[in-house]
């Protein structure tokens, strides 16, 4: 984070908050963008983070907080005049115009006499090269979603804002244009403010996220600190799946905290990867750890000696086993959760696994993560009805 | 000098809307005046007397229970014929469409005076004399159009899909037709017959060169009275009728908020 | 009834064209109606044409003697009532549209939740007999009414007796007031089609040009206007069309002088009782306006029309 920070700023956002009536869909929230990056704002619908690129693009007037691009604030400018395009959800692309008059339109009102050139080059970036004639009702989604792309890249804008750009395509095609966006984020080298509700694609796409949670930032990283490193549960549950496991601190051993969950269960924390308030004996944690990194080893087999030493261990039953194909997830009732989740890569399947059979959990300690106890264990998933309701 | 800029649009368009509704404001006040001679153009002094008396002018009342007769029967009979005409041009693909279209969409765009005139001089020429039957002839050929468009525009927009559920819950044609076509169709249809309603009971071109010297309109009285001298007691059939529609729509529309917000 | 002792299923129908009796409904369907408009509407035309080329009176009766002569007399007479008729149409159309076309874009664009309630007021007036509210205008316009005098006051009336739209420091029975009275009456036929189209207008657009560099004023010129055509043209035909062959506003607003086509085939139709006159008129005016409209909608369909 800190190395992100010295980078110059593409956008600055300082103290910016937006309340429609007495909703309030953004709280005050400080956000720098780094020039040149592709940054991805993650949330549920509602969180805000479509009202925060709307401020950014000059589309909603902020309540409190001021707008900067590069060094020049830009909060009382009108769309127009910022130096900032939009990539609408819907693609907005204007029915009465061909594809290559919608992509010349920036720069005609910009008064630039010579489009063709550029128009042409963009399309061929975008691989539109031979429709430009087309109307865009002629054109599939995808193709309207690159028209919508190079409409806005075409003005090289300091900033381009993408609303949503994938959501109307269908799995296949989003994944494509996942990696062509990457691709020309790259080549034109534009910073990209990316918003999305798709944690995969966030995670895919982004150089950083920030996660927004009920019109607040949550955590910002990169995809793997976020991943690695939750700083709360609904980081945690939002991206990608968390087991967390209420437990309290019963002691210290070296650099980890010592854990006891259900009362004879025994966790190993490291103390740097805790983020309750204190580390006093007593204090409420949530431990957490990702279904990927638990392995699962029949009883028999534990009793065995398969199981080596230092690692965290739980015994439970096997519930359920869905075999997805490259892996089987598990779903395993403990004395500490009633259904644990555990990803099982298919590389030699163990016959015994099966529903009601006895095993143990274990994973290196390491692999653990520690949160406040306060928090609400659903935050983030499905159950949690909750949160994400505030914005219009 | 901001402020009017951003609000020019609203400022032109109240206008534009004072501009359309003065008249009616007029028709209310002068409902009210105790004109000096037999014209009432300009404001004496305020009197109640024409309500009071509505129908205290010789042929008056009359001339608008003829309208009302008249419109009805037209409307009824424009809205059956048209809603058939809608149903063939919108559900069905058939040789002779496009000439349908064209022969339902030309009286639309034709002058009301040239319709008025040809119609005028088949009824002379077939030694047809003039009366309520050539009026209502008249008036169900003008007010076809309106319905078949607006029955059509509705027809269109429904998803063939649910008289196929329809089909495959069991009902017969003919059930599927009264429980699923009909209903979804209704609004459309409902809004042919007002339309109708609304340009027979308030036409006059077509009206004044196929009348019979004793079938006088409530319009064609209001022109006939235009050059005699006008009493007051047209206006206030005209705010009466103002008042009725009015009050009509906006019970229409609350009681379509009402059932939609109850959905 | 058990399963066993169900009816057999009914064979599905053969799928290809449908049965000869199915395929006979769209014209039972239409029948009605086309028969009547062509008894009605159609062959009246027809009528029509053969009255033009009459010759002979009321009394002795009317003889088709193909007299080409009911044209160019009608023309020769009635020249500057032809181009009364267009001219004030014309005019009237424009000022519908200028005066139109913010109100819808109010409904369309400002209006939020009184969207319902502006559109009843646009079609309100309808609610009173238009020969009523043509006659309230007589009120408005009168020579001793507060608009003359506002309007003398502040010299406007000088200015447009210079440009022959006036006489006289008067309004009523003037050229001015028959525009009046058109564009009053057929106002709401540009506005519901304008407003139509607007609303139909994706407002992301608006935002979409604001993003791409158009000012307010540009966002319109180049988006907002060129996708309301359709509606502009389906106004000024419903505005033209009728405004070019209505008679009563020229009749109760307007003097002898701004007399149009159709005072004129109402006078010989019901007073003079020339129906081959009157019949050579009405074809002329419809001839002249089909011409009107099919250059105007080819002209209007080279646009960029969606």
């Amino acid at each position: 984070m800190s190395a992100v920070a010295e980078q110059r700023a593409g956008v600055t956002l300082t103290g910016i908050s937006k309340e429609f009536g007495d909703v309030t869909a953004v709280h005050p929230l400080d956000l720098t963008v780094p020039r040149g990056s592709f940054f991805a704002l993650l949330g549920a619908s509602g969180c805000g983070k479509t009202t925060t690129l709307r401020m950014i693009a000059g589309l909603e007037q902020p309540t409190t907080g001021t707008v900067r691009l590069g060094d020049d604030d830009v909060t009382a400018l009108p769309p127009h005049r910022r130096k900032v395009n939009t990539v609408f959800q819907s693609y907005a692309l204007f029915p009465h115009l061909d594809v290559h008059d919608n992509v010349a339109f920036g720069l005609r009102r910009r008064g630039i006499r010579s489009v063709a050139k550029d128009v042409r080059e963009t399309l061929e970036l975008v691989e539109l090269g031979h429709l430009a004639r087309r109307k865009p009702h002629q054109l599939s989604g995808g193709q309207q979603q690159r028209v919508a792309l190079a409409r806005a890249i075409v003005n090289r804008p300091e900033v381009l804002l993408l609303d949503e750009p994938l959501g109307a395509l269908d799995l296949k095609l989003r994944r494509q244009m996942q990696l062509e966006l990457k691709r020309i984020q790259t080549e034109v080298g534009l910073t990209f403010v990316h918003v999305t509700h798709d944690q995969e694609e966030a995670m895919t796409m982004a150089d950083t996220i920030a996660v927004m949670n009920a019109g607040r930032v949550e955590q910002l990283g990169t995809p793997v600190d976020l991943y690695e490193d939750p700083a709360s549960s609904f980081v945690a549950n939002f991206l990608g799946q968390s087991n967390l496991i209420a437990a309290e601190i019963a002691g210290t051993a070296g650099a980890d905290l010592l854990l006891s969950a259900a009362g004879d269960v025994k966790l190993a924390l490291p103390a740097a990867r805790c983020r309750a308030r204190s580390t006093a004996v007593g204090t409420r944690v949530l431990a957490g750890m990702r279904p990927e990194k638990i392995s699962l080893a029949h009883r028999d087999a534990a009793v065995d000696g398969a199981v080596p030493d230092g690692r965290n261990r739980i015994p439970g039953t096997v519930v359920d086993a869905s075999f997805t194909g490259a892996a089987t997830q598990y779903l395993v009732d403990s004395p500490v959760c009633p259904e644990l989740s555990v990803f099982v890569q298919n590389v030699e399947r163990d016959p015994r696994l099966v529903p009601g059979a006895q095993v143990v959990l274990h994973w290196n300690p390491a692999h653990t993560f520690g949160l406040d106890g306060e928090e609400s264990l659903l935050a983030g998933t499905l159950e949690d009805a909750g949160t994400g309701e505030e914005a219009p | 000098m901001r402020w009017l800029r951003r609000h020019l649009v609203v400022i032109a368009g109240t206008l534009a809307l004072v501009y359309l509704l003065l008249p009616n404001v007029v028709v209310l006040v002068f409902s009210f005046n105790d004109p000096a001679g037999r014209y009432n153009y300009t404001w004496q002094s305020f009197s109640t007397d024409a309500w009071s008396d509505p129908c205290g002018v010789a042929g008056m009342c009359d001339s608008v229970g003829l309208s009302l007769r008249i419109a009805l029967t037209a409307t009824v009979a424009a809205t059956v014929i048209g809603t058939l005409a809608a149903f063939a041009l919108a559900r069905h693909r058939f040789r002779g469409r496009a000439a349908g279209n064209s022969l339902i969409f030309l009286p639309m765009a034709m002058p009301e005076v040239v319709m008025a005139a040809s119609l005028g001089t088949l009824f002379l020429n077939m030694r047809i004399e003039f009366g309520v039957t050539t009026i209502l002839i008249a008036h169900i050929m003008f007010c076809l159009s309106f319905v078949v468009v607006a029955v059509k525009a509705r027809v269109a927009s429904m998803d063939p899909k649910l008289e196929e559920a329809a089909r495959d819950l069991y009902a017969g044609p003919l059930q599927t037709f009264l429980r699923v076509t009909l209903p979804l169709a209704a609004p459309g249809i409902a809004a042919g017959a007002m339309l109708s309603f609304a340009i027979s009971l308030d036409d006059f071109i077509i009206t004044q060169f196929n009348a019979g010297p004793s079938t006088v309109t409530f319009p064609m009285y209001v022109w006939g009275a235009s050059q005699r001298g006008i009493p007051v007691q047209v206006n206030v059939i005209g705010t009466a009728m103002f008042v009725a529609a009015l009050a009509l729509v906006v019970a229409g529309q609350v009681v379509g908020a009402r059932r939609r917000s109850r959905a | 009834m058990t399963a066993l002792a169900a009816p057999p299923e009914a064979t599905p129908e053969a799928p290809g064209p449908p049965p000869p009796r199915r395929r006979l409904t769209p014209y039972w369907l239409l029948l009605p109606a086309a028969l009547w408009l062509l008894v009605f509407f159609a062959a009246p035309l027809v009528y029509q044409a053969s009255t033009s080329v009459q010759s002979g009176s009321f009394e002795e009766g009317f003889e088709v003697t193909w007299r080409w002569a009911n044209y160019t007399e009608a023309l020769d007479t009635y020249a500057e009532h032809f181009a009364r008729s267009f001219g004030y149409a014309a005019a009237a159309t424009v000022l519908c549209l200028a005066i139109g076309y913010p109100l819808a874009y109010m409904i369309a664009f400002r209006a939020g939740r009184w969207r319902g309630v502006l559109l009843v007021l646009v079609i309100a007036p309808f609610f009173t007999s238009f020969l009523i509210r043509t006659l309230a205008w007589k009120t408005i316009l009168s020579d001793n009414g507060p608009l003359v005098g506002a309007l003398d006051t502040l010299h406007v009336l000088d200015v447009t007796a210079t440009l022959g739209l006036t006489t006289d420091d008067r309004l009523l029975a003037t050229p001015l007031a028959v525009v009046c009275g058109l564009t009053y009456n057929f106002l709401p036929f540009m506005i519901l089609p304008l407003y139509t189209s607007l609303e139909r207008v994706d407002p992301g657009l608006h935002e979409a040009a604001q993003d791409l560099y158009a000012r307010p004023l540009t966002v319109f010129r180049r988006v907002t206007l060129p996708l309301s055509m359709p509606g502009v043209v389906a106004g000024t035909l419903l505005t033209f069309i009728p405004a070019s062959g209505d008679y009563i506003n020229a009749q109760l607003l307007g003097s002898p002088k701004e007399q149009m086509v159709g005072n004129a085939i109402q006078k010989q139709f019901l007073n003079v009782l020339d129906y081959p006159t009157a019949a050579a008129m009405s074809f002329l005016l419809m001839a002249a306006i089909l011409i009107m409209v099919t250059v105007y909608i080819r002209r209007a369909g080279t646009e960029e029309l969606v």
